[in-house]
């Protein structure tokens, strides 16, 4: 069993509850941090930790506490990022469902270090039952003394609310999330400036995602060397990883970062291998704006070496023969899927997501899917192919927000690894949707674990 | 229908525009329009929309341009219950056009329809987050997951069970 610094205590009966959280041990590091520590101190032990956000971009947590502006006499607000949208997330569901007053614990240290006496928590709208549980926990929360006025005798003020989205994946991104929870349309500002300078209500503001602010309870409780022993290299502590797709165990499963793909897949303490003993095919480490691999990449990386479950070994190659953690969302092919349908899929998923603002993006995720649908159904030819590829690299890096890039590099990935699948497609129309190209070519060798 | 909050939805408008600081009621926009969606029938005609508009004291405009930019808010009648059956990638490689197509045959509507009893809405979603769960679809404030065909016919079953009952 790996270390467990989130999910511990996740099976204990009635966790949920503020009562049972609190005789599990739960708020030692409100008392830590109000009590026995500064502002100034928490951060310091954060960026120790090596702790990097956990949404998707990985940027180091203590470096951007550290940017907050504090003007005089200027209120500053942290924001919980909970619109958890990539398609394969869904571990920040889990923690909110389960383990409420994590979050809650993990928010409360987090505003005392960045001054933030009304904390918000931005959920995405598809989450409607998630709320009554953080609010219940809330209450809770507020009767012991934790939340709200003059914490613990300590002198600090702290409320937190809990705003609900109301579906939207572009405000996942951090100034499209602060312009919703102002009650605007998601689009995504220009920067800068940045949120520490100007953000919500154009006051200093943090905005961190949900595993992130959870990750903060540990790292107080241990200190943040300990913290950074846990894990290998830039990638230390645990990562929450949610794995779908065509595996024996879809879940919620926490890892210490060390642990190969290979094991993650396969062993029984994660996926539990591949459903019906298929073969792997292809899998999206890391939420699906991440590239697809095939199989012999994603064991393995270029150079021969086993690839682990951690930000360094995942990006080894990079998007050559690479990808990313990003999220932590892990979607599993197996021999039976097709890659085009599949690309499509995350193509009309980008469409719809587009906020319309920067025309690479709004123009091209519709042409993306446009020329995807024809391949599939068989009416594509091969200048569609090259078509495709020429689209997606005028998106990437010429939009607002990454959204753009998170739209092209999938598409990209599809056909630098599967180019031969997209020929197929073209070259067979009457078999593009009635057949599966299955694990020919790309794949050599194939990895099939004893 | 008159499109004005009651006493207790009126309690809950104030309970939603007290979190944030004075001057700032717009941003309860969002949490408003579920409000209002959820009190007048599951839709929010322009009538809906000009009523938040006043009582948060903003421009009517401010209003529309939100109500359209969010997939949530419906701004034409549906059925009582919306099947929003997620068809994302990490869904379709788990089988959700099957579920797709079998709701569509037992209920004789397309996506996008509602059926003639007035009972369900068929509308295809992207991402919902609960890919490790799939296939699955949204109905209301709840997750109906692990879909089969057996468990859509007993969720249809159901739903006209408590539809009768009321």
């Amino acid at each position: 069993m790996g270390v467990k610094l989130l999910l511990e205590k996740a099976n204990v009966p009635g966790i949920r509850s503020f009562e049972v959280y609190r005789r599990e041990g739960g708020y030692r590091s409100v008392e830590k941090a109000l009590k026995e520590m500064n502002p100034e101190s928490i951060v310091e032990e954060v960026k120790k930790s090596g702790l990097r956000g956990r949404g998707g971009a990985g940027f180091p947590t203590g470096m951007k506490w550290s940017f907050i502006a504090k003007p005089e006499g200027v209120p500053r607000h942290l924001v919980c990022n909970a619109d958890e949208s990539e398609p394969g997330t869904f571990k920040d569901r889990y923690l909110m469902e389960f383990l409420p007053h994590l979050l809650l614990e993990g928010l409360i240290v987090s505003s005392f270090a960045l001054g933030s006496s009304d904390t918000y928590i931005y959920i995405r709208g598809e989450y409607a039952w998630i709320p009554d549980i953080l609010e219940e926990a809330i209450e809770e929360a507020k009767a012991a003394g934790f939340l709200g006025k003059n914490i613990l005798g300590t002198g600090f003020d702290c409320n937190i609310h809990v705003q609900r989205g109301a579906g939207a994946y572009i405000c996942g991104e951090e100034t499209a999330l602060i312009e919703s929870l102002e009650g605007k349309r998601g689009n995504p500002r220009i920067k800068p400036p940045f949120p520490a300078i100007q953000g919500l209500w154009m006051r200093p503001t943090v905005v961190n995602n949900v595993e992130t602010l959870a990750a903060i309870v540990p790292i107080i409780n241990m200190g943040g060397d300990e913290y950074a022993k846990i894990g290998v290299g830039r990638s230390t502590g645990t990562k929450l990883i949610s794995a779908c797709g065509n595996i024996n165990k879809p879940g919620v499963y926490e890892i210490d970062m060390t642990i190969s793909v290979e094991e993650f897949i396969y062993s029984d303490e994660y996926c539990g291998g591949m459903k019906g003993g298929k073969q792997l095919k292809a899998c999206i480490p890391g939420g699906s704006s991440v590239p697809i691999l095939p199989a012999n990449l994603l064991l393995k990386t270029a150079k021969g070496e086993t690839r682990y479950m951690n930000y360094e070994s995942l990006s080894d190659g990079g998007f050559a023969t690479g990808s990313m953690l990003g999220s932590g969302g892990f979607i599993v092919l197996d021999e039976d899927q097709c890659i085009v349908k599949n690309t499509l899929t995350l193509a009309r998923f980008y469409r719809h997501e587009s906020c319309g603002q920067c025309s690479p993006c709004r123009e091209g995720t519709g042409w993306m899917e446009k020329i995807l649908y024809k391949i599939e159904h068989g009416k594509g030819s091969i200048s569609d192919i090259d078509l495709l590829w020429d689209i997606q690299r005028k998106i990437e890096g010429n939009t607002i927000c990454p959204l753009g890039d998170a739209a092209a590099w999938p598409v990209a990935a599809a056909i630098r690894h599967f180019r031969d699948e997209f020929e197929w497609h073209v070259n067979n129309p009457e078999l593009s949707q009635t057949s599966n190209f299955g694990l020919q070519h790309y794949a050599d060798p194939i990895h099939v674990p004893a | 229908m008159a499109y004005i909050f009651n006493d207790t939805q009126m309690a809950e408008f104030k309970r939603l525009v007290s979190r944030y600081p004075e001057g700032k009621q717009k941003s309860a926009l969002l949490p408003v329009l579920h409000l209002a969606q959820e009190s007048f029938d599951g839709w929010l005609p322009t009538e809906a929309l000009d009523y938040v508009a006043s009582l948060l004291q903003i421009e009517p405009i401010e209003v529309y341009e939100v109500a359209t930019f969010y997939s949530m808010y419906n701004l034409k009648p549906v059925g009582k219950y919306v099947f929003e059956v997620c068809q994302t990638g990490p869904c379709m490689i788990s089988g959700s056009d099957t579920i797709i197509d079998y709701i569509k045959q037992v209920l004789s509507i397309q996506p996008g329809e509602t059926t003639k009893d007035g009972l369900f809405t068929l509308k295809l979603v992207e991402c919902l987050g609960a890919c490790g769960y799939a296939p699955m679809m949204q109905v209301g404030k709840i997750f109906r997951e692990h879909l089969t065909k057996e468990k859509v016919d007993a969720i249809i079953a159901e739903y006209r069970q408590t539809a009768n009952n009321n």
